[in-house]
């Protein structure tokens, strides 16, 4: 099940560069929340910091608080462990290219260890099956690798896999922007049905996008965060001046 | 049709499209004309020489006919078997630093210089560096020092395999996106679990091309060996005593006063290509084996 987080006072900074600056947001468990803004507002910043991947570029610092379902992620969990429950799927679809696809939705289990075979191959199926690609792929798990699919079907490989460690948040980032309106659409039907069981944070470009698939919506600026309400309300009667120039497209 | 509209714009394009590809075609059979001359010449001259002898038997003693260089074989066979048993591991490792690791600290800038510079110096000094190193130190409880042995030419052959494989790895590594270590972190897998099973598995088709170039070179070597490994005319497989190589073999027959042992280095010459050859394609068949569908 997917638990709230609970955001506050995150800065983060890029070398001198305060790419986010005193974000205070609540995101509700077991619901889709969508971040949109122009390009280098900070949102993609920001789910990194959700799961604690913007410290891996060495210039990279954070300050504030993440409470995922009451843990601190950032005082009282290890990197590690935060990203075992915060599972990630990137803009351009990135299976690894060496492994099969049955190996490329296992890799999180395996390569923390995990060996039991009989319930792998249970995981994997029903991870498949949750990202609607099982039928599309289950005579060639083995055979083919996971670089050979097409990239909506890479793509919902990546969810796949993030989906086999079990994690209580997925966050996606741009995960459609890089796919065809078909592959986009079967996306948007997949986040449709996950959000009941995990909580989605999608960063994304595309505004209609966001209306269709979220509940609750941000709008990022300048490494702030403008506003954050229900998405009906940000596109239909926004309270801030920025947000609607923003969603009328007179800028960004 | 565009063309048409420029009938001589399009005549001209035409041309360059087909002088470059000359030209290319005049290159890549000047990079293939050398190797293959050298093939055709050896063939020409050490092949006439090649028996099952050759294969089986030690050298026969100075003036007398026949005998083969099967100690040789055995002996280069063993000197590369401990120079890939230093060199690889230690240039892998030091590779998987320089691009996983030490990215950007001063450590790792001193250890690419140096591997650059190590990679530039003249094999003989290797074999000098392996001499003082084993061959001239005596210490008692150290029974493998203080004498010319197998073991002193393999370190000398291993050390020059070092900075070749250290820094393909490097290169290889540094190839992979970002993405791959990205989507490895997110899953949860520590650091050094996903260079281990995940970078380095993507990258490994070009570690192991640097392994094998490495190995391809120092199998030739034969400056580093004269003062570590010697040499022996007879059987040997001992780490501790002087043991044959091929190229030693083929350096002494080739500037010896006799016909026969000049003909026998020709063939030693063939042979060591053709195994050259044989290890790297085996290398590649190997590994190649399992590769999954639809990989580049």
């Amino acid at each position: 099940m997917g638990v709230s987080i609970e955001v506050q006072n995150l800065n983060a900074w890029y070398g001198a560069n305060h790419t986010l600056q005193d974000i205070n947001l609540n995101i509700p468990a077991n619901h889709a929340t969508a971040l949109i803004g122009p390009s280098g507002c900070g949102k993609s910043t920001f789910v990194r910091c959700l799961n604690r991947m913007h410290e891996t570029n060495p210039i990279a610092r954070v300050t504030g608080a993440v409470r995922m379902g009451g843990l601190d992620i950032y005082a009282d969990a290890r990197p590690v462990e935060v990203r075992r429950r915060v599972g990630m799927v990137f803009q351009r679809p990135n299976p690894f290219p060496t492994m099969s696809i049955y190996d490329n939705v296992a890799a999180g289990l395996k390569l923390n260890g995990y060996a039991n075979r009989k319930q792998l191959d249970e995981i994997v199926e029903k991870s498949l099956r949750n990202s609607a690609l099982w039928d599309e792929v289950k005579d060639d798990l083995k055979r083919k690798s996971g670089a050979s699919l097409s990239g909506g079907q890479q793509q919902r490989l990546c969810i796949a896999r993030a989906l086999a460690v079990d994690p209580e948040v997925l966050l996606m980032d741009e995960p459609a922007s890089a796919l065809d309106p078909v592959s986009t659409s079967k996306i948007e039907d997949l986040i449709f049905q996950l959000k009941s069981q995990y909580t989605i944070v999608i960063v994304t470009h595309n505004m209609q996008q966001a209306a269709r698939v979220a509940e609750k919506t941000g709008f990022f600026l300048n490494g702030r965060m403008v506003e954050f309400d229900s998405t009906h309300k940000i596109f239909t009667n926004p309270s801030d001046k920025r947000t609607e120039d923003y969603i009328t497209g007179r800028f960004g | 049709m565009s063309t048409d509209a420029f009938p001589l714009r399009s005549r001209f394009r035409t041309f360059t499209d087909h002088a470059v590809t000359v030209l290319a075609v005049i290159a890549t059979l000047l990079v293939i004309a050398p190797l293959a001359a050298i093939f055709a010449y050896l063939i020409f001259k050490g092949a006439s020489s090649l028996n099952w002898n050759f294969f089986v038997k030690v050298p026969a003693p100075e003036g007398e006919a026949g005998g083969g260089m099967a100690n040789a074989i055995v002996g280069s066979a063993v000197l590369l078997g401990i120079a890939s048993l230093i060199g690889v591991p230690i240039g892998i490792g030091s590779g998987i630093y320089l691009a996983e690791f030490g990215r950007g600290t001063r450590l790792a800038n001193a250890v690419r210089f140096t591997a650059d510079v190590l990679n530039g110096v003249p094999s003989i000094v290797m074999g000098v560096t392996a001499y003082a190193l084993i061959v001239f130190p005596h210490i008692a409880f150290l029974p493998c020092l203080g004498h010319f042995s197998a073991l002193a030419g393999g370190v000398a052959l291993g050390i020059m395999m070092i900075p070749t494989v250290c820094r393909t790895t490097e290169e290889m590594l540094l190839m992979v996106p970002n993405a791959i270590r990205e989507a490895a972190l997110g899953l949860g897998v520590p650091n050094w679990r996903s260079t281990l099973s995940i970078t380095v598995k993507t990258a490994s088709p070009g570690i192991i091309t640097g392994c094998m170039l490495a190995f391809a070179r120092v199998a030739g070597e034969t400056a580093p060996l004269l003062f570590t490994a010697l040499g022996n005319q007879f059987w040997s497989v001992n780490l501790n005593e002087p043991i044959a190589a091929l190229p030693l073999q083929i350096f002494n027959y080739a500037i010896s006063p006799y016909e026969d042992q000049h003909r026998l280095a020709w063939a030693g010459a063939l042979v060591l290509i053709a195994l050259i050859v044989l290890a790297v394609s085996l290398v590649r068949f190997v590994t190649s084996r399992g590769v999954l569908k639809g990989n580049s």
